[in-house]
């Protein structure tokens, strides 16, 4: 080639496979654990660490003893076989494993709550995944009653006339529109349903039940403990707190000056105080502020709490999901002649949403963890449990099995909501690239 | 505006039998004014745009252009004066907002297509839930002017898959899928690769042959030159002068249009 700029290809490469030192395992080990004398050491160290680590915990939980009836068994057991090291004593989960997952749920009715995870599973399906069968959102909508009925027992009445609330909004929300419009309907759809479950549904679901006795065991509270109490808890927690805490940022991002500043103050009020003082508003400071004679049970009440504490965090997340939209998806919307509710409901927020799934499942996460803090109040979540069967001398002095399996079932609910989420963000990720 | 561009928009016979303005008023906008805290943005504006009517609005950058047409379908709130559009009077009642919005199309500079969505249900969204039509009628409605923009082969894709040209033409579909009276463009080929800024011109200029309301704002000379019947020179929130294109660019009257022009065609 000579030295002037002058050229012209003729002919377009072609691409070409890259060289073989450049792709299999062979390079990814070389890249990835020893691509310099700082990393060899690193990653030898690493290894070492592994193994130290392993080779301590493996023999104490694979050789652990499941076979005893209490903590002084396990240590003869031990001692007799003449191993030279600690095993765990995995007996007391094999002893007391239903009271960690139910309580002190009557044995003989566990097919209850056990019927309503089965039944959960199958209504959450076609929220969770879009393949599921749509028919199966019957279920979903019934769901709430039916896991009320199934795990307190009593009378049908009571929530069969307790959804009858919901059935009288949709049908003020549905056919009143032509009569009160739009304004009027919604209005009439939260107000008269607040009337008649106020005045007409506590007579109502009386005179029923006395006419027509259908019902099964009832179930106190204070009988319901341990992964059951965590899971009730948490699973309603994270159903109420989601819707809420949406509108609640669609609140905080409204231009109508009151239901703005009233999200603000909530917003800030149920985030700015700790949970645990949330909870003890609801176990001791709540009945003075309900009329003398009512037994609002405990346990919905920190429901209630759980809910409004979690529902301030997702509103936050939400917003930050709702600020990075970009404007021109408002106005694309807007342009369209698509009012507010149906620009929000097919535009905003499933992107919005999208945007703000790792935080929601972050905040769910926390909630179902934070469901352990129940404890201080007197409720017999897990933790509490675990000191309950440490009180019996049998297994006095067990910390690490109970812990250990505490911990596992805690693990595999957060891990597979952590799963669920990358999987469905990965799902909805379309554009944007 | 480059030679090459303009010859690309010049090499194309336009068809002009369908092109007539008539004598029913489309907008009429009356003594408005608009202010952005304290910045008037817009001042005394007074437009009368005719049914049939293609008017190119130009002028430098802050001169109020893209807010005088976002205000036509109230993207942006006027605070004085009167816009009247189809008969509608703007005003704060919602509804005829949202009345207003589905008769006026509109196309921005960043297309504002919706990503989460196929292309055929961008196009297919508002007829449904805005006009109930059956979703069967606007899929077949959609496929007939994504056909028109010649990009039928992209309707299961998302926005993110195309190119900013076929986003910019998908954006015109979907507007014209709610059958608008009038069309508005907030600078449309601003935000495109030379390369094809052609094929979303060529979208314009037939939308304009076949006898569509169209205000543009744009800084396509050529395309001004050749489809617009008026164009409208705005600065400082004011109109400055409007002529035939023609008259416009040979004889422009005010030295402020003549220093733009000398500006924006010197090169």
């Amino acid at each position: 080639m000579t030295n002037t700029p002058s050229f012209v290809r003729t002919q377009m490469l072609d691409p070409k496979d890259p060289p073989i030192t450049e792709k299999g395992a062979v390079k990814w080990i070389r890249e990835n654990l020893f691509s310099g004398w700082l990393n060899t050491i690193l990653t030898i160290v690493s290894l070492y660490v592994i193994y130290w680590v392993l080779a301590h915990i493996l023999p104490w939980s694979v050789g652990g003893i499941w076979n005893a009836e209490s903590l002084t068994e396990c240590r003869e057991i031990r001692d007799a076989s003449g191993i030279g090291y600690d095993v765990a004593c995995w007996a007391v989960i094999a002893d007391r494993w239903h009271q960690l997952l139910f309580g002190f749920y009557p044995s003989e009715l566990y097919w209850r709550p056990i019927l309503a995870l089965i039944l959960f599973g199958v209504a959450i399906a076609p929220i969770l995944f879009d393949t599921a069968p749509r028919k199966l959102l019957i279920v979903t909508a019934i769901m709430p009653f039916a896991a009320y009925w199934l795990l307190w027992g009593g009378t049908i009445w009571g929530p069969l006339v307790t959804a009858l609330g919901f059935v009288i909004g949709w049908a003020v929300l549905t056919y009143g529109a032509a009569t009160l419009g739009a304004l009027g309907a919604t209005i009439g759809a939260i107000v008269v349903p607040l009337l008649y479950w106020l005045l007409v549904a506590g007579p109502l679901s009386g005179i029923l039940g006395a006419a027509l006795p259908i019902g099964i065991e009832a179930v106190p509270s204070d009988r319901f403990g341990g992964f059951m109490l965590a899971i009730v808890i948490g699973v309603a927690g994270i159903v109420m707190s989601l819707p809420l805490g949406i509108f609640l940022a669609l609140g905080r991002q409204s231009d109508l000056f009151i239901i703005n500043k009233c999200s603000v103050i909530f917003i800030e009020v149920i985030r700015g105080v700790p949970l645990i003082v949330w909870l003890f508003t609801a176990s001791l400071l709540l009945n003075y502020f309900l009329p003398p004679g009512t037994n609002f049970d405990l346990m919905l009440r920190v429901i209630i709490m759980v809910t409004l504490f979690s529902s301030a965090y997702i509103a936050e997340v939400v917003r930050g999901g709702l600020a990075a939209l970009p404007r021109g998806q408002y106005e694309g919307a807007d342009s369209l002649g698509l009012d507010y509710w149906q620009s929000m409901q097919l535009i905003i927020l499933p992107q919005a949403l999208k945007i703000s799934i790792p935080g929601i499942v972050s905040t769910f996460i926390g909630l179902f963890k934070d469901t352990t803090l129940v404890v201080f109040i007197g409720l017999l979540d897990p933790i509490g449990l675990s000191n309950a069967i440490r009180a019996d001398s049998a297994w006095n002095g067990i910390y690490w099995e109970l812990f250990i399996f505490i911990g596992l079932c805690f693990f595999i609910f957060c891990f597979s909501m952590s799963r669920y989420s990358q999987w469905l963000e990965r799902k909805l990720n379309t554009g944007h690239r | 505006m480059t030679d090459a561009q303009t010859s690309a928009i010049q090499n194309r016979e336009i068809d002009r039998s369908h092109m007539k303005v008539s004598d029913e008023v489309a907008i009429d906008i009356s003594g408005m004014n608009k202010w952005y805290g304290t910045f008037h943005v817009l001042r005394d504006i007074d437009l009368t745009v005719y049914r049939g009517e293609r008017i190119v609005i130009c002028g430098p950058s802050g001169s109020g252009k893209s807010t005088l047409i976002r205000c036509i379908n109230a993207l942006e709130e006027h605070q004085q004066g009167k816009i009247v559009v189809d008969g509608t009077e703007l005003s704060n009642d919602l509804k005829n907002i949202d009345k207003i919005r589905s008769e006026v199309g509109m196309c921005f500079q960043h297309f504002n297509l919706f990503p989460h969505l196929t292309i055929l249900e961008n196009c297919t969204l508002a007829p449904i839930w805005v006009r109930k039509t059956p979703k069967k009628e606007a899929e077949e409605t959609a496929m007939h002017f994504l056909e028109k923009v010649k990009i039928p082969e992209q309707a299961d894709k998302y926005p993110g898959q195309l190119s900013g040209g076929q986003q910019q033409r998908v954006a015109i579909a979907r507007s014209l899928c709610m059958r608008p009276r009038i069309m508005l463009f907030d600078e449309p080929t601003s935000a495109l690769d030379p390369e094809m800024i052609k094929e979303v011109l060529d979208t314009m200029i037939e939308l304009a042959e076949e006898g569509m309301t169209m205000l543009c704002v744009t800084h396509e000379m050529g395309f001004a030159r050749q489809v617009a019947n008026r164009v409208i020179f705005m600065d400082a929130g004011q109109i400055v002068e409007q002529n035939e294109p023609e008259e416009f660019f040979t004889n422009p009257q005010s030295d402020r249009t003549k220093l733009f022009l000398s500006q924006i065609l010197g090169h």
